[in-house]
């Protein structure tokens, strides 16, 4: 398209409302009516071409319509998903179909139904925050490039009509010495911080040009964020894993594929104590114990130059306490606490005389890797015939039987030998349960105590998406804080024949501008500028 | 040092108390000499100052008491927020000098305070999750930001109490009578906590609570609404009239919801009371304190107020929460409820920042969503805590 020459010489870009140089409106509107000074009055790609698919497709993201929508759309999916509770907030094992029925009800099979127990995952959630990436880079583009140059091509001397259709404005008498007049104005704007510049009888003052540009640093933080978190997907850049180590176990990091090696030493977990004066009152009102601290000390290991299947020799790299809030980090690595567990480790047993409880001898079985047989001297002996770490008896078979490996309810078989019961007898020994099967031994094997141990719950992570979000972040902050707590304003002065015109431009707090030029032409002695826009809405 | 943190909380509550009849005087006399400050008003701005320094006084010798952060369950939270809502109107009247402002600024953040003794307030330790610097910090600047959020709500309020035709009634005039119910239902529900406190009324309940164990439910006030399959345990005491639905999944939820109920049942009665003998919608009787008001101005306000508020809350609410949510939960954004809330808080006034900049929504509707601004805020910082189980429930 052509370029639109202007009475002051200025080639405007093809759809241009107000020339970029002068300011004279080419699109003359009616003659009472302010000036729109929204982007300048630039010609914006969007409103000046839509004919095409790709201009009806740039226009609608470009739209700042559209563009709330978006937000509203994700704004109220948001709320909904926290209606019941997402599926990673259901307990693991429910099956999600049957649950959100059974707790929530026919709204809960809906919400199922639907998807919303997955919602931020779900396509359309994640295809509304592309549309609003999209949406904000189109819509920047389409008002920041022209804006950019409007502001760069801006002249000193503005054409009447422009300095006359500004929202504050006021016509002064002439002062009988115009150069000491301008002097004065110039020194007054400059007291105020603002930058001048001067072409003959005309003045500009402008100040904070830059928070024009905040809006779109800010949404270029908002899109190096999205960025960021979807990057999460590229292989390598993420590692989420569990891990669960006991006391006294050195086991691999996973992820770091054989790299590290993580060394448990020793948990701790602590609640507050209830005569600790200062929370007591608190401690006693909910009655339960009040978790304090949760607590793994660990070493770290660095695999050295490892063999194929030889074992790796390991070297120390540091002695750490992970706790809640404390993640040990290294290498790129964290290593969180999250979880733990109790369990029985070792029990231990006294075999004794069944009528008189006379020990003969005593013996301990570690749950994890229990040994068959132990000998108690003096020709006494205890063979283990039976393990049944998880004990259950089985109805169908009508025999012991276990439910996991995990030693939750740990049941065993003795057979039981003495220089007296050479044939050996045979006792069931569960927790408290104590079955003589024969009815007539004469020896017993009695609960004699057991030791606990403890399995810290690890997560680890490695994240080398997180400085780039941030980066986002951070981008967006320093956006806002230029857009939102300074302001663009422009004052134009112009000396003519018989008067002095002022008029005044913000974009934003008004309240702000009005007080800085009220205060300069009190001490002018200049009229006050008048807002236009409320004279007109008096009217 | 406890008993001083608590002494200084009322001595504060008192101070703002007086503040805001100064500023009520100030709206009612001549103004001599024209200017928009009287004498009044700066007496009423100087007294808010004295008050909230009364309550950073709170605010740290409770915090020596406690050897944390005061910021840790519904009690501390909510005082904080009040106290921010006072520093935000400090911040705001000093650019403005507008004295309405304090006439309702004042009250809303008395109502939060109150609101906030209502829950226990012994001092609490801090479970391992809570004990991070950044979650002082997190919490501190979000509220902050909520603070200065709740001045754009106060000024939209204004706004509308000031402009609406009140000549007839309209669904404008329904709405509004609506919003100021509601702050009459917390200061309904602070009367009646008190009520019932002092008389030491209780009614006990054998339930299933919300981790599924057999627990006892005490009531402080009358049951209307029971819990879940409840069995009540005490004789001759009123109700329940219904049970709490058992998707409600709050700690004491069913509790909660009765206080809730007797909330806007006692709002219902004070607004009644206040309706009859003014004879006429309380909007109506507001407006003629608010005739020399420039309402260009109260609008400007309100956008402003967003404007400061809006990057303060972000940093605070988002930002620092998901620094503070990586440490703690080992990842950044976890769609938490209360997360969820404090990004919709975002996005909606996001969506209000675009709607006033680049499609005019000026003056009437700005001010209608301000006011939705801060049911949300409110919504987060209660509802969420009744209704959902999250990370956040702590108090
Ligand atoms: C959650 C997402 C978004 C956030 C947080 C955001 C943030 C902001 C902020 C803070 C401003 C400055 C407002 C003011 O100065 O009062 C702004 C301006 C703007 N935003 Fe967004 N924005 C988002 C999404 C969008 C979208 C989807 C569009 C698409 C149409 C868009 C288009 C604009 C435009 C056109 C401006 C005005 C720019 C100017 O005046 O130069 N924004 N945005």
């Amino acid at each position: 398209m052509d370029k639109v020459k202007c009475d002051c010489g200025h080639l405007n870009p093809y759809g241009t409302i107000i020339c970029e140089a002068c300011g004279k409106p080419i699109q003359e509107e009616s003659p009472e009516k302010l000036l729109n000074m929204r982007y300048e009055g630039t010609a914006r790609r969007s409103q000046t071409y839509n004919t095409n698919v790709v201009d009806k497709i740039w226009n609608f993201f470009s739209s700042v319509k559209v563009g709330v929508w978006l937000i509203v759309i994700t704004l109220i999916a948001s709320a909904i998903g926290t209606i019941f509770p997402q599926q990673m907030y259901i307990p693991p094992t429910a099956n999600p179909a049957a649950y959100y029925e059974k707790e929530y009800g026919m709204l809960g099979e809906i919400y199922y139904i639907l998807g919303f127990h997955n919602l931020y995952s779900s396509w359309w959630f994640v295809l509304l925050l592309g549309l609003i990436g999209v949406s904000i880079t189109v819509a920047s583009i389409d008002r920041g490039v022209p804006l950019f140059r409007s502001l760069r091509n801006q002249r000193v001397a503005k054409h009447d009509n422009f300095l006359k259709k500004q929202r504050m404005f006021a016509v002064s008498k002439r002062p009988e010495d115009e150069e000491q007049f301008m002097e004065e104005i110039l020194f007054r704007l400059k007291e105020k911080r603002y930058r001048v510049r001067r072409e003959d009888n005309s003045i500009l003052a402008e100040k904070g040009r830059f928070s024009r540009w905040g809006p779109y640093v800010n949404h270029v933080g908002l899109i190096i964020f999205l960025l960021g978190s979807m990057l999460r997907i590229v292989p390598g850049l993420y590692l989420d894993e569990d891990m669960w180590i006991r006391e006294g176990e050195t086991k691999a990091i996973k992820g770091t594929d054989q790299e590290y090696y993580l060394k448990h030493d020793k948990f701790t977990f602590e609640v507050y104590d209830k005569k600790e004066e200062r929370f007591s009152e608190a401690l006693n009102r909910v009655q339960q114990p009040v978790p304090k601290n949760y607590q793994s000390d660990v070493t770290l290991y660095k695999a050295d130059e490892k063999l194929p299947g030889a074992k790796p020799d390991l070297s120390e790299v540091k002695d750490y306490s992970i706790q809640v809030n404390k993640p040990l980090e290294f290498d790129g690595y964290s290593l969180y606490q999250v979880d733990y567990r109790q369990e029985m480790r070792y029990m231990h047993f006294e075999l004794q005389n069944a009528e008189t409880e006379e020990a003969v001898g005593s013996f301990s079985v570690d749950l994890l890797n229990p040994k068959d047989d132990f000998d108690l001297g003096d020709g006494n002996r205890v063979e283990l015939e039976g393990y049944y770490p998880d004990f259950y008896f089985d109805k169908e078979t009508k025999k012991p039987a276990t439910k996991t490996n995990i030693p939750n309810n740990p049941a065993f078989i003795f057979k039981m030998f003495t220089p007296e019961t050479p044939e050996g007898e045979v006792a069931f020994i569960g927790i408290r349960q104590n079955l003589d099967p024969s009815g007539d031994n004469q020896y017993k094997v009695a609960f004699n105590g057991i030791d606990t141990e403890f399995i810290t719950g690890l997560t680890v992570k490695k994240d080398y998406t997180l400085p780039i979000i941030l980066i986002g972040g951070i981008i967006f902050m320093i956006g806002v804080v230029q857009g939102l707590y300074w302001n663009h304003r422009r004052v134009w002065v112009k000396v003519k024949e018989e008067d002095v015109w002022m008029a005044a431009h913000t974009n934003k707090n008004w309240h702000g501008i009005r007080r800085e030029l009220d205060d300069i032409t009190v001490k002018l002695n200049m009229k006050q500028l008048v807002d236009q826009q409320e004279e007109s809405k008096k009217a | 040092m406890a008993q001083l943190s608590s002494s200084l909380l009322y001595i504060a509550f008192f101070i703002y108390f007086t503040a805001t009849i100064l500023f009520v005087v100030s709206l009612t006399v001549k103004e001599k000499d024209g200017t928009k400050s009287n004498k009044w008003g700066k007496w009423g701005y100087i007294l808010s100052i004295i008050g909230f320094i009364c309550q950073l006084g709170y605010f740290i010798t409770r915090w020596i008491a406690a050897g944390h952060a005061p910021v840790s369950n519904l009690f501390e939270f909510t005082t904080f927020f009040g106290m921010m809502m006072v520093f935000g109107f400090i911040i705001i009247y000093a650019i403005y000098r507008l004295n309405v402002l304090g006439v309702f600024a004042m009250p809303v953040a008395l109502l939060v305070i109150a609101y906030a003794s209502m829950f226990p307030r012994e001092i609490e330790p801090l479970i391992p999750a809570l004990q991070s610097n950044w979650l002082k910090i997190h919490v501190t600047t979000a509220a902050l930001g909520e603070g200065i959020l709740a001045i754009s709500f106060v000024a939209g309020l204004i706004y509308l109490v000031a402009t609406i035709d009140q000549s007839k009634g309209s669904k404008k005039t329904g709405w509004l009578e609506f919003v100021l119910y509601t702050l009459l239902s917390t200061l309904g529900f602070i009367l009646v906590s008190i009520g019932f406190g002092t008389a030491n009324y209780q009614a006990s309940f054998e339930w299933v609570n919300e981790s599924g164990n057999q627990a006892e439910l005490v009531y402080h006030m009358p049951a209307i609404a029971g819990p879940h399959d409840g069995v009540q345990l005490t004789e001759g005491t009123f109700g329940p009239l219904f049970e709490a639905p058992a998707w409600m999944e709050g700690v004491d939820a069913p509790k909660k919801l009765n206080t809730f109920i007797w909330a806007l049942f006692s709002g219902l009665i004070l607004y009644l009371l206040l309706r009859l003998s003014l004879r006429k919608r309380l909007g109506a009787a507001l407006k003629p304190l608010m005739k020399n008001i420039n309402t260009q101005l109260v609008d400007e306000i309100s956008y402003r107020s967003i404007a400061i508020g809006f990057p303060v809350f972000t940093l605070g609410a988002l930002i620092f929460a998901m620094i503070w949510a990586q440490a703690a939960w080992t990842r950044f954004w976890g769609w938490d409820p209360k997360e969820v809330w404090a990004l919709i808080t975002f996005l909606f006034y996001a969506a209000y920042l675009h709607l006033r900049l680049a499609r005019d929504w000026h003056g009437e509707k700005s001010a209608w969503l301000c006011v939705l601004g801060f049911v949300i805020i409110m919504f987060n910082l209660i509802a969420v805590n009744i209704v959902i189980v999250g990370l956040h429930s702590y108090a």
